[in-house]
Protein backbone atom coordinates (compact mmCIF):
# COMPACT_ATOMS: atom_id res chain seq x y z
CA UNK A 1 0.00 0.00 0.00
CA UNK A 2 1.23 3.82 -0.78
CA UNK A 3 2.26 5.15 2.57
CA UNK A 4 1.44 8.48 0.97
CA UNK A 5 -2.11 8.01 0.69
CA UNK A 6 -3.86 8.69 4.14
CA UNK A 7 -6.81 6.71 4.64
CA UNK A 8 -9.12 7.42 7.13
CA UNK A 9 -9.81 5.32 10.65
CA UNK A 10 -7.50 4.17 12.57
CA UNK A 11 -4.43 2.08 11.16
CA UNK A 12 -4.26 -1.46 13.12
CA UNK A 13 -0.23 -3.59 12.25
CA UNK A 14 -0.38 -6.87 13.33
CA UNK A 15 1.79 -6.00 15.30
CA UNK A 16 -0.68 -4.34 17.43
CA UNK A 17 -2.23 -7.55 18.31
CA UNK A 18 0.62 -9.59 19.25
CA UNK A 19 1.54 -6.07 21.81
CA UNK A 20 -2.30 -6.38 23.51
CA UNK A 21 -2.86 -3.48 21.66
CA UNK A 22 -6.27 -4.46 20.18
CA UNK A 23 -8.73 -6.96 22.49
CA UNK A 24 -9.66 -10.05 21.02
CA UNK A 25 -10.20 -13.77 22.63
CA UNK A 26 -8.11 -16.35 20.10
CA UNK A 27 -9.82 -20.27 20.57
CA UNK A 28 -8.88 -23.43 18.67
CA UNK A 29 -12.19 -25.81 18.25
CA UNK A 30 -11.39 -29.09 18.51
CA UNK A 31 -13.81 -31.49 17.08
CA UNK A 32 -12.46 -34.95 16.15
CA UNK A 33 -14.33 -37.51 14.63
CA UNK A 34 -13.81 -42.03 13.95
CA UNK A 35 -16.50 -41.79 11.11
CA UNK A 36 -17.80 -45.52 10.76
CA UNK A 37 -17.79 -46.09 6.98
CA UNK A 38 -20.42 -48.64 6.93
CA UNK A 39 -21.14 -51.61 4.94
CA UNK A 40 -20.32 -50.46 1.23
CA UNK A 41 -17.17 -47.88 1.92
CA UNK A 42 -15.94 -50.30 4.49
CA UNK A 43 -15.68 -52.85 0.98
CA UNK A 44 -14.57 -50.55 -1.12
CA UNK A 45 -11.79 -49.56 1.31
CA UNK A 46 -10.35 -52.96 1.87
CA UNK A 47 -10.96 -53.63 -1.78
CA UNK A 48 -8.36 -51.10 -2.28
CA UNK A 49 -5.75 -52.89 -0.24
CA UNK A 50 -6.09 -55.67 -2.53
CA UNK A 51 -5.60 -53.24 -5.82
CA UNK A 52 -9.09 -53.60 -6.96
CA UNK A 53 -12.16 -51.01 -7.33
CA UNK A 54 -15.34 -52.85 -6.24
CA UNK A 55 -18.80 -51.62 -7.10
CA UNK A 56 -22.93 -52.49 -6.30
CA UNK A 57 -25.15 -53.44 -9.15
CA UNK A 58 -28.99 -52.48 -8.80
CA UNK A 59 -30.54 -55.22 -10.60
CA UNK A 60 -33.42 -53.39 -11.53
CA UNK A 61 -31.98 -50.32 -13.47
CA UNK A 62 -28.58 -52.34 -13.87
CA UNK A 63 -26.61 -49.35 -12.69
CA UNK A 64 -23.25 -50.35 -11.23
CA UNK A 65 -22.52 -47.66 -8.33
CA UNK A 66 -18.62 -46.89 -7.63
CA UNK A 67 -17.89 -45.59 -4.87
CA UNK A 68 -20.35 -48.85 -4.18
CA UNK A 69 -23.68 -47.65 -1.91
CA UNK A 70 -26.14 -50.26 -0.30
CA UNK A 71 -29.06 -48.57 -2.21
CA UNK A 72 -30.14 -47.41 -5.81
CA UNK A 73 -30.99 -43.73 -5.47
CA UNK A 74 -32.48 -44.16 -8.50
CA UNK A 75 -34.71 -47.20 -7.73
CA UNK A 76 -35.00 -46.17 -3.98
CA UNK A 77 -34.17 -50.05 -3.60
CA UNK A 78 -31.41 -52.28 -1.47
CA UNK A 79 -28.34 -52.89 -4.22
CA UNK A 80 -28.00 -55.96 -4.95
CA UNK A 81 -24.81 -57.54 -6.04
CA UNK A 82 -20.99 -56.60 -5.21
CA UNK A 83 -19.17 -56.28 -8.32
CA UNK A 84 -15.22 -55.53 -9.51
CA UNK A 85 -14.72 -52.69 -11.94
CA UNK A 86 -11.39 -52.17 -13.63
CA UNK A 87 -8.88 -49.65 -12.75
CA UNK A 88 -8.91 -47.69 -16.37
CA UNK A 89 -11.28 -45.43 -17.58
CA UNK A 90 -11.38 -42.74 -19.36
CA UNK A 91 -11.37 -38.31 -18.51
CA UNK A 92 -14.51 -37.03 -18.14
CA UNK A 93 -13.06 -33.45 -17.31
CA UNK A 94 -9.90 -32.50 -14.99
CA UNK A 95 -8.04 -29.15 -13.99
CA UNK A 96 -4.92 -28.08 -13.38
CA UNK A 97 -3.98 -26.19 -10.11
CA UNK A 98 -1.10 -24.34 -9.68
CA UNK A 99 -2.27 -23.38 -5.83
CA UNK A 100 -2.52 -25.14 -2.56
CA UNK A 101 -5.36 -25.26 -0.10
CA UNK A 102 -3.61 -22.05 1.82
CA UNK A 103 -3.56 -20.29 -1.93
CA UNK A 104 0.31 -21.04 -1.59
CA UNK A 105 2.04 -21.69 -4.96
CA UNK A 106 2.42 -24.89 -5.36
CA UNK A 107 5.83 -26.52 -6.90
CA UNK A 108 4.12 -28.71 -9.60
CA UNK A 109 0.81 -27.97 -10.71
CA UNK A 110 -1.82 -30.51 -9.82
CA UNK A 111 -4.03 -32.01 -12.06
CA UNK A 112 -6.91 -33.78 -10.96
CA UNK A 113 -9.72 -35.41 -13.03
CA UNK A 114 -13.49 -37.04 -12.94
CA UNK A 115 -12.25 -40.70 -14.68
CA UNK A 116 -15.31 -42.41 -15.75
CA UNK A 117 -14.12 -46.47 -15.14
CA UNK A 118 -14.34 -49.10 -17.10
CA UNK A 119 -17.36 -51.27 -16.18
CA UNK A 120 -19.13 -48.52 -14.30
CA UNK A 121 -22.27 -46.97 -15.39
CA UNK A 122 -21.93 -43.71 -17.38
CA UNK A 123 -21.44 -40.88 -14.95
CA UNK A 124 -20.20 -43.27 -11.93
CA UNK A 125 -16.44 -43.48 -11.51
CA UNK A 126 -14.24 -41.34 -9.55
CA UNK A 127 -12.54 -38.36 -8.89
CA UNK A 128 -8.60 -38.79 -8.48
CA UNK A 129 -5.22 -36.89 -9.36
CA UNK A 130 -3.53 -37.61 -13.05
CA UNK A 131 0.19 -38.38 -12.96
CA UNK A 132 2.45 -37.60 -15.79
CA UNK A 133 0.04 -35.83 -17.93
CA UNK A 134 1.41 -32.49 -19.32
CA UNK A 135 -0.85 -29.58 -18.01
CA UNK A 136 -0.74 -28.43 -21.79
CA UNK A 137 -2.76 -31.19 -22.60
CA UNK A 138 -5.44 -29.83 -19.81
CA UNK A 139 -5.48 -26.71 -21.81
CA UNK A 140 -5.77 -27.09 -25.31
CA UNK A 141 -8.12 -30.05 -24.08
CA UNK A 142 -6.29 -33.09 -25.71
CA UNK A 143 -7.64 -34.32 -21.96
CA UNK A 144 -10.85 -35.17 -22.64
CA UNK A 145 -11.51 -38.69 -23.15
CA UNK A 146 -8.02 -39.78 -22.30
CA UNK A 147 -7.60 -43.53 -21.40
CA UNK A 148 -5.87 -43.52 -18.41
CA UNK A 149 -5.36 -46.84 -15.30
CA UNK A 150 -4.87 -46.49 -11.95
CA UNK A 151 -1.18 -46.26 -10.40
CA UNK A 152 -1.10 -47.88 -7.54
CA UNK A 153 0.72 -47.79 -4.68
CA UNK A 154 2.90 -51.29 -4.00
CA UNK A 155 1.10 -53.75 -1.89
CA UNK A 156 2.89 -53.35 1.59
CA UNK A 157 2.43 -49.84 1.39
CA UNK A 158 -1.30 -49.69 1.16
CA UNK A 159 -3.48 -48.88 3.60
CA UNK A 160 -7.42 -48.72 2.63
CA UNK A 161 -7.78 -45.54 1.62
CA UNK A 162 -8.45 -43.55 -1.40
CA UNK A 163 -4.86 -43.00 -1.71
CA UNK A 164 -3.51 -46.52 -2.07
CA UNK A 165 -4.13 -45.03 -5.77
CA UNK A 166 -1.25 -42.85 -6.61
CA UNK A 167 -3.15 -41.15 -9.53
CA UNK A 168 -3.99 -42.36 -13.10
CA UNK A 169 -2.17 -41.87 -15.89
CA UNK A 170 -2.51 -42.22 -19.45
CA UNK A 171 -2.56 -45.41 -21.47
CA UNK A 172 0.01 -45.28 -24.15
CA UNK B 1 -55.08 -21.28 7.61
CA UNK B 2 -53.55 -22.87 4.67
CA UNK B 3 -54.68 -26.86 4.32
CA UNK B 4 -54.30 -29.75 6.76
CA UNK B 5 -51.30 -31.44 6.76
CA UNK B 6 -50.29 -35.06 8.13
CA UNK B 7 -48.03 -37.81 9.24
CA UNK B 8 -49.07 -40.63 7.23
CA UNK B 9 -45.83 -42.60 7.59
CA UNK B 10 -42.89 -43.13 10.08
CA UNK B 11 -39.83 -45.26 9.79
CA UNK B 12 -37.25 -45.86 12.30
CA UNK B 13 -34.05 -47.60 12.90
CA UNK B 14 -33.56 -48.94 16.81
CA UNK B 15 -31.69 -46.59 18.75
CA UNK B 16 -28.33 -47.76 20.15
CA UNK B 17 -25.24 -46.48 21.99
CA UNK B 18 -22.88 -47.34 18.99
CA UNK B 19 -23.98 -48.57 15.39
CA UNK B 20 -20.07 -49.11 14.16
CA UNK B 21 -21.20 -51.24 11.28
CA UNK B 22 -23.34 -48.56 9.65
CA UNK B 23 -22.85 -45.69 8.13
CA UNK B 24 -24.91 -42.37 8.64
CA UNK B 25 -26.22 -43.04 5.08
CA UNK B 26 -26.95 -46.80 5.88
CA UNK B 27 -28.98 -45.84 9.07
CA UNK B 28 -31.06 -42.99 6.84
CA UNK B 29 -31.73 -45.79 4.27
CA UNK B 30 -33.46 -48.37 6.36
CA UNK B 31 -35.75 -45.92 8.75
CA UNK B 32 -36.54 -44.13 4.93
CA UNK B 33 -37.40 -47.51 3.17
CA UNK B 34 -39.27 -48.25 6.61
CA UNK B 35 -41.19 -45.00 6.43
CA UNK B 36 -42.03 -45.08 2.79
CA UNK B 37 -43.48 -48.73 3.05
CA UNK B 38 -45.40 -47.88 5.99
CA UNK B 39 -47.11 -44.33 3.94
CA UNK B 40 -47.27 -46.03 0.85
CA UNK B 41 -45.54 -44.46 -1.46
CA UNK B 42 -42.36 -44.63 -4.59
CA UNK B 43 -40.58 -41.89 -3.35
CA UNK B 44 -38.74 -41.66 -6.73
CA UNK B 45 -42.25 -41.23 -7.96
CA UNK B 46 -44.58 -39.27 -5.17
CA UNK B 47 -42.16 -37.40 -2.76
CA UNK B 48 -41.80 -33.87 -3.51
CA UNK B 49 -39.85 -32.75 -1.34
CA UNK B 50 -36.79 -33.78 1.74
CA UNK B 51 -35.95 -31.85 4.91
CA UNK B 52 -33.47 -32.50 7.63
CA UNK B 53 -32.32 -31.58 10.24
CA UNK B 54 -28.48 -31.87 11.39
CA UNK B 55 -25.80 -29.94 12.24
CA UNK B 56 -22.50 -29.76 10.69
CA UNK B 57 -20.19 -29.88 13.97
CA UNK B 58 -22.27 -33.46 14.81
CA UNK B 59 -21.20 -34.79 11.21
CA UNK B 60 -17.83 -33.53 10.84
CA UNK B 61 -18.57 -32.10 7.70
CA UNK B 62 -19.94 -28.77 6.74
CA UNK B 63 -22.28 -27.70 4.05
CA UNK B 64 -24.06 -31.28 5.17
CA UNK B 65 -27.02 -31.01 3.07
CA UNK B 66 -25.35 -32.15 0.17
CA UNK B 67 -25.01 -35.94 1.72
CA UNK B 68 -28.85 -36.19 1.92
CA UNK B 69 -30.73 -36.56 -1.28
CA UNK B 70 -29.16 -40.52 -2.32
CA UNK B 71 -30.45 -42.45 1.13
CA UNK B 72 -33.56 -40.77 1.17
CA UNK B 73 -34.54 -41.62 -2.85
CA UNK B 74 -34.61 -37.27 -3.06
CA UNK B 75 -31.74 -36.93 -5.81
CA UNK B 76 -32.88 -34.60 -7.88
CA UNK B 77 -35.52 -33.09 -5.74
CA UNK B 78 -36.19 -29.86 -4.02
CA UNK B 79 -34.17 -30.54 -0.19
CA UNK B 80 -32.96 -28.54 2.63
CA UNK B 81 -31.33 -29.06 5.77
CA UNK B 82 -32.30 -27.36 9.10
CA UNK B 83 -29.87 -26.69 11.84
CA UNK B 84 -31.52 -27.59 14.31
CA UNK B 85 -33.18 -30.31 15.86
CA UNK B 86 -36.15 -32.76 13.95
CA UNK B 87 -39.00 -31.12 15.55
CA UNK B 88 -37.82 -27.84 13.78
CA UNK B 89 -37.23 -30.68 10.78
CA UNK B 90 -41.29 -31.36 11.03
CA UNK B 91 -41.89 -27.44 11.27
CA UNK B 92 -40.26 -26.98 8.43
CA UNK B 93 -41.71 -29.83 6.11
CA UNK B 94 -45.07 -28.90 7.58
CA UNK B 95 -44.89 -25.24 6.11
CA UNK B 96 -43.79 -26.79 2.40
CA UNK B 97 -46.84 -28.26 2.68
CA UNK B 98 -48.54 -25.62 3.96
CA UNK B 99 -47.84 -23.51 0.67
CA UNK B 100 -49.57 -25.52 -1.16
CA UNK B 101 -46.46 -26.59 -3.72
CA UNK B 102 -45.36 -29.68 -2.23
CA UNK B 103 -47.69 -32.53 -1.33
CA UNK B 104 -45.40 -35.24 -0.04
CA UNK B 105 -42.42 -33.90 2.27
CA UNK B 106 -40.15 -36.37 3.99
CA UNK B 107 -38.38 -34.93 7.40
CA UNK B 108 -35.53 -37.14 8.52
CA UNK B 109 -32.84 -36.89 11.53
CA UNK B 110 -30.21 -39.24 12.62
CA UNK B 111 -27.40 -39.46 15.09
CA UNK B 112 -24.18 -40.79 15.02
CA UNK B 113 -23.25 -39.43 17.74
CA UNK B 114 -20.58 -42.75 18.61
CA UNK B 115 -18.61 -41.34 15.75
CA UNK B 116 -17.65 -38.21 17.38
CA UNK B 117 -14.34 -38.62 19.30
CA UNK B 118 -14.89 -35.58 21.77
CA UNK B 119 -18.27 -34.89 22.00
CA UNK B 120 -18.02 -32.75 25.42
CA UNK B 121 -15.60 -30.49 23.23
CA UNK B 122 -17.73 -29.77 20.08
CA UNK B 123 -20.32 -28.99 22.65
CA UNK B 124 -17.85 -26.43 24.22
CA UNK B 125 -17.78 -24.87 20.57
CA UNK B 126 -21.00 -23.79 20.84
CA UNK B 127 -20.45 -21.54 23.87
CA UNK B 128 -19.89 -18.16 23.45
CA UNK B 129 -16.08 -17.62 22.95
CA UNK B 130 -15.76 -14.31 24.57
CA UNK B 131 -18.02 -14.37 27.27
CA UNK B 132 -18.88 -17.85 28.11
CA UNK B 133 -15.89 -20.30 27.17
CA UNK B 134 -13.33 -18.27 29.46
CA UNK B 135 -15.16 -19.50 32.20
CA UNK B 136 -17.42 -22.64 31.74
CA UNK B 137 -15.54 -25.56 29.93
CA UNK B 138 -18.63 -27.99 29.62
CA UNK B 139 -22.36 -27.68 28.81
CA UNK B 140 -23.61 -29.82 31.91
CA UNK B 141 -22.39 -27.24 34.26
CA UNK B 142 -25.34 -24.74 32.33
CA UNK B 143 -27.90 -27.43 33.08
CA UNK B 144 -26.66 -27.17 36.70
CA UNK B 145 -27.46 -23.69 36.83
CA UNK B 146 -30.50 -23.96 35.06
CA UNK B 147 -31.41 -27.49 37.60
CA UNK B 148 -30.53 -25.22 41.11
CA UNK B 149 -32.72 -22.42 39.98
CA UNK B 150 -35.50 -25.01 38.77
CA UNK B 151 -35.21 -26.99 42.42
CA UNK B 152 -35.31 -23.69 44.59
CA UNK B 153 -38.14 -22.17 42.41
CA UNK B 154 -40.77 -25.27 42.15
CA UNK B 155 -39.50 -27.06 45.26
CA UNK B 156 -38.38 -30.47 44.20
CA UNK B 157 -36.78 -33.05 45.86
CA UNK B 158 -33.73 -34.90 44.72
CA UNK B 159 -35.77 -38.18 44.70
CA UNK B 160 -38.59 -36.64 42.71
CA UNK B 161 -35.43 -36.24 40.00
CA UNK B 162 -34.14 -39.74 40.73
CA UNK B 163 -37.67 -41.05 40.28
CA UNK B 164 -37.65 -39.25 37.22
CA UNK B 165 -35.11 -41.49 36.11
CA UNK B 166 -36.10 -44.54 37.38
CA UNK B 167 -39.74 -44.13 35.67
CA UNK B 168 -38.22 -43.40 32.51
CA UNK B 169 -35.64 -46.12 32.26
CA UNK B 170 -38.12 -48.49 33.33
CA UNK B 171 -40.63 -47.56 30.55
CA UNK B 172 -37.33 -47.78 27.74
CA UNK B 173 -37.98 -51.29 28.66
CA UNK B 174 -40.95 -52.00 27.15
CA UNK B 175 -39.94 -50.06 23.93
CA UNK B 176 -37.93 -52.44 21.31
CA UNK B 177 -36.24 -49.47 19.99
CA UNK B 178 -34.59 -48.42 23.20
CA UNK B 179 -31.42 -48.78 24.46
CA UNK B 180 -31.13 -47.55 28.45
CA UNK B 181 -34.00 -49.41 29.46
CA UNK B 182 -33.57 -51.05 33.37
CA UNK B 183 -34.61 -51.48 36.14
CA UNK B 184 -33.13 -49.37 38.98
CA UNK B 185 -34.25 -47.35 41.91
CA UNK B 186 -33.63 -43.82 44.15
CA UNK B 187 -30.93 -44.40 46.07
CA UNK B 188 -28.84 -45.65 43.09
CA UNK B 189 -29.53 -42.71 41.07
CA UNK B 190 -29.37 -40.39 43.65
CA UNK B 191 -25.83 -41.67 44.59
CA UNK B 192 -24.78 -41.41 41.14
CA UNK B 193 -21.45 -40.00 40.33
CA UNK B 194 -21.57 -35.97 41.03
CA UNK B 195 -20.97 -34.42 37.02
CA UNK B 196 -22.00 -30.36 38.13
CA UNK B 197 -23.81 -30.26 41.33
CA UNK B 198 -26.80 -31.04 41.62
CA UNK B 199 -26.25 -32.76 38.71
CA UNK B 200 -25.15 -36.76 38.54
CA UNK B 201 -24.30 -39.18 36.11
CA UNK B 202 -27.75 -40.11 35.76
CA UNK B 203 -29.49 -37.35 35.59
CA UNK B 204 -27.92 -36.74 32.01
CA UNK B 205 -29.19 -39.01 28.90
CA UNK B 206 -26.82 -40.83 27.81
CA UNK B 207 -26.14 -40.75 23.47
CA UNK B 208 -27.87 -42.90 21.26
CA UNK B 209 -27.20 -43.49 17.38
CA UNK B 210 -29.93 -44.17 14.97
CA UNK B 211 -32.08 -42.39 12.15
CA UNK B 212 -36.06 -41.68 12.04
CA UNK B 213 -37.99 -40.63 8.88
CA UNK B 214 -41.56 -38.93 9.15
CA UNK B 215 -43.42 -38.70 5.99
CA UNK B 216 -45.89 -35.70 5.77
CA UNK B 217 -48.86 -35.40 3.28
CA UNK B 218 -52.41 -32.62 2.49
CA UNK B 219 -55.54 -33.91 3.55
CA UNK B 220 -56.21 -34.49 0.03
CA UNK B 221 -53.30 -37.18 -0.36
CA UNK B 222 -53.34 -38.28 2.87
CA UNK B 223 -56.82 -39.17 2.57
CA UNK B 224 -56.05 -41.29 -0.33
CA UNK B 225 -54.26 -43.44 1.95
CA UNK B 226 -55.67 -46.51 3.70
CA UNK B 227 -53.77 -45.76 6.71
CA UNK B 228 -55.20 -43.17 9.71
CA UNK B 229 -53.66 -40.21 9.28
CA UNK B 230 -51.87 -38.27 12.08
CA UNK B 231 -52.59 -34.32 12.11
CA UNK B 232 -50.40 -31.75 12.96
CA UNK B 233 -52.51 -29.36 14.85
CA UNK B 234 -50.26 -26.82 16.06
CA UNK B 235 -46.63 -26.04 15.55
CA UNK B 236 -44.65 -23.35 17.90
CA UNK B 237 -40.64 -22.85 18.03
CA UNK B 238 -39.28 -20.10 19.95
CA UNK B 239 -35.64 -18.45 20.31
CA UNK B 240 -34.63 -16.44 23.21
CA UNK B 241 -31.61 -14.68 23.91
CA UNK B 242 -28.46 -16.24 23.47
CA UNK B 243 -27.14 -14.77 27.19
CA UNK B 244 -28.29 -16.95 29.68
CA UNK B 245 -27.78 -14.12 32.37
CA UNK B 246 -31.10 -13.13 30.76
CA UNK B 247 -33.15 -16.36 30.50
CA UNK B 248 -35.82 -17.47 33.00
CA UNK B 249 -33.63 -20.44 34.32
CA UNK B 250 -36.70 -21.95 36.25
CA UNK B 251 -39.58 -21.65 33.49
CA UNK B 252 -37.73 -21.13 30.26
CA UNK B 253 -39.91 -18.15 28.16
CA UNK B 254 -39.18 -19.80 25.45
CA UNK B 255 -41.18 -23.16 25.84
CA UNK B 256 -44.25 -21.42 27.51
CA UNK B 257 -44.69 -19.04 24.58
CA UNK B 258 -43.78 -22.11 21.69
CA UNK B 259 -46.40 -23.89 23.56
CA UNK B 260 -49.07 -20.95 23.46
CA UNK B 261 -48.20 -20.71 19.63
CA UNK B 262 -49.01 -24.48 19.40
CA UNK B 263 -51.72 -24.65 21.44
CA UNK B 264 -53.87 -21.92 20.24
CA UNK B 265 -53.94 -22.94 16.43
CA UNK B 266 -54.39 -26.43 18.00
CA UNK B 267 -57.56 -24.61 19.95
CA UNK B 268 -56.22 -26.13 23.24
CA UNK B 269 -57.21 -23.98 25.91
CA UNK B 270 -56.78 -27.03 28.93
CA UNK B 271 -53.78 -28.48 27.89
CA UNK B 272 -54.00 -31.07 30.74
CA UNK B 273 -57.05 -31.96 30.05
CA UNK B 274 -57.00 -32.01 26.87
CA UNK B 275 -54.08 -33.62 26.19
CA UNK B 276 -53.25 -37.54 26.67
CA UNK B 277 -50.10 -38.33 26.48
CA UNK B 278 -46.98 -36.07 26.53
CA UNK B 279 -43.27 -36.78 25.10
CA UNK B 280 -41.30 -33.86 26.22
CA UNK B 281 -37.61 -32.87 26.52
CA UNK B 282 -35.70 -35.14 29.92
CA UNK B 283 -32.10 -34.47 28.59
CA UNK B 284 -31.55 -34.13 32.13
CA UNK B 285 -33.64 -35.54 35.01
CA UNK B 286 -35.01 -32.56 36.10
CA UNK B 287 -36.50 -31.20 32.47
CA UNK B 288 -39.40 -33.26 32.53
CA UNK B 289 -40.64 -31.63 35.21
CA UNK B 290 -39.40 -27.86 34.11
CA UNK B 291 -41.00 -29.43 30.34
CA UNK B 292 -44.54 -30.02 32.42
CA UNK B 293 -44.44 -26.66 33.95
CA UNK B 294 -43.56 -24.50 30.82
CA UNK B 295 -46.21 -26.09 28.72
CA UNK B 296 -48.69 -25.94 31.11
CA UNK B 297 -49.09 -29.23 31.87
CA UNK B 298 -48.83 -30.02 35.35
CA UNK B 299 -52.31 -29.28 36.78
CA UNK B 300 -51.47 -27.68 40.33
CA UNK B 301 -49.42 -30.46 41.07
CA UNK B 302 -46.26 -30.03 43.31
CA UNK B 303 -43.41 -31.47 41.25
CA UNK B 304 -42.97 -34.89 43.28
CA UNK B 305 -46.66 -35.65 43.25
CA UNK B 306 -46.67 -35.83 39.70
CA UNK B 307 -44.33 -38.40 39.82
CA UNK B 308 -44.91 -40.35 43.03
CA UNK B 309 -48.83 -40.35 43.12
CA UNK B 310 -48.06 -41.66 39.56
CA UNK B 311 -50.07 -39.05 37.50
CA UNK B 312 -47.26 -39.08 34.48
CA UNK B 313 -46.79 -42.68 34.59
CA UNK B 314 -48.13 -44.84 31.25
CA UNK B 315 -51.49 -45.42 33.47
CA UNK B 316 -51.80 -41.79 34.65
CA UNK B 317 -53.47 -38.97 34.24
CA UNK B 318 -51.15 -37.77 31.74
CA UNK B 319 -48.66 -40.18 30.63
CA UNK B 320 -45.36 -38.51 30.17
CA UNK B 321 -42.46 -39.97 28.38
CA UNK B 322 -43.49 -43.41 27.46
CA UNK B 323 -41.34 -44.17 25.41
CA UNK B 324 -38.75 -44.07 28.01
CA UNK B 325 -37.57 -40.80 26.84
CA UNK B 326 -33.78 -39.54 26.23
CA UNK B 327 -33.36 -41.08 29.74
CA UNK B 328 -34.10 -44.64 28.15
CA UNK B 329 -33.91 -44.39 24.62
CA UNK B 330 -30.78 -42.29 24.68
CA UNK B 331 -30.43 -38.42 23.69
CA UNK B 332 -29.87 -38.76 19.68
CA UNK B 333 -28.26 -35.27 19.08
CA UNK B 334 -30.66 -33.51 16.29
CA UNK B 335 -32.93 -36.74 15.91
CA UNK B 336 -34.43 -36.29 19.55
CA UNK B 337 -37.52 -34.72 18.04
CA UNK B 338 -38.31 -37.51 15.33
CA UNK B 339 -37.77 -39.99 17.91
CA UNK B 340 -40.01 -38.69 20.38
CA UNK B 341 -42.65 -37.79 17.38
CA UNK B 342 -42.73 -41.01 16.15
CA UNK B 343 -43.56 -42.51 19.43
CA UNK B 344 -46.29 -40.12 19.94
CA UNK B 345 -47.57 -41.29 16.64
CA UNK B 346 -47.33 -44.79 17.60
CA UNK B 347 -49.26 -43.83 20.52
CA UNK B 348 -52.20 -42.42 18.71
CA UNK B 349 -52.38 -45.02 15.98
CA UNK B 350 -52.69 -47.77 18.93
CA UNK B 351 -49.74 -49.39 17.67
CA UNK B 352 -47.63 -49.26 20.87
CA UNK B 353 -48.07 -52.47 21.62
CA UNK B 354 -46.81 -53.30 25.54
CA UNK B 355 -45.70 -49.45 25.47
CA UNK B 356 -49.46 -48.28 24.87
CA UNK B 357 -51.08 -46.06 27.21
CA UNK B 358 -54.33 -46.56 26.41
CA UNK B 359 -56.50 -44.71 23.63
CA UNK B 360 -54.81 -41.28 22.48
CA UNK B 361 -56.46 -38.72 20.69
CA UNK B 362 -54.10 -35.89 20.93
CA UNK B 363 -50.71 -36.07 21.96
CA UNK B 364 -47.69 -33.14 22.69
CA UNK B 365 -44.27 -33.46 21.82
CA UNK B 366 -41.87 -30.50 22.74
CA UNK B 367 -38.12 -31.20 22.57
CA UNK B 368 -35.30 -27.68 23.12
CA UNK B 369 -31.95 -27.56 21.06
CA UNK B 370 -29.60 -28.34 23.69
CA UNK B 371 -27.44 -26.06 25.80
CA UNK B 372 -26.54 -22.99 25.19
CA UNK B 373 -29.09 -22.86 22.85
CA UNK B 374 -31.98 -21.78 24.30
CA UNK B 375 -34.54 -22.42 21.97
CA UNK B 376 -37.58 -25.25 21.51
CA UNK B 377 -40.32 -26.46 19.68
CA UNK B 378 -43.82 -28.00 20.50
CA UNK B 379 -46.06 -29.92 17.70
CA UNK B 380 -49.37 -30.76 18.55
CA UNK B 381 -51.13 -34.04 17.19
CA UNK B 382 -54.28 -35.66 16.92
CA UNK B 383 -56.35 -38.32 15.19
Amino acid sequence: MDKNVKLPGTPYSSDDFKKGKIPYVEDVPKARYTWSAGIAMSRFLEELKNGRIVARKCHECGRVYVPPRMFCSYCFRPTDEWVYVKDTGRVNTAVVSYIGADRGKLGEPLVVAVIELDGASEGMGILHKLGNVDPEDVKNRKVFNMRVRAVWKKPEEREGAITDILYFEPIE
Amino acid sequence: MGRDVAIIGIGSTNYTPMTTEYSYKELMFEAALKAYEDAGINPRKELDALVTAAEDFWEGVSIFDEYIPDQMGAVLKPALTVSGDGLWGIIHGYMLVKTGYFDIVAVEAHSKASDIDNIMDVWRIALDPHYHRPIVDNVHMFAGLEMMRFMEEYNVSREALSMIVVKNRYNALYNPMAPYGTKTDIETVSNSEVVSYPLRKMDISEYSDGATVVVLASREVAEKYDKEPIWIEGVGWISDSPNIEEWDLACPSHVVLAASMAYSQANIDNPFKEIDLAEVDDRYSYREFQSLVALDLTNGYMMDELVFEGVISPSGELPVNPSGGYLGMGYPLEAGGLVKLYNAVVQLRGEAGPMQVGDVEKAVVMTRREFPSPSSAVVVLGR
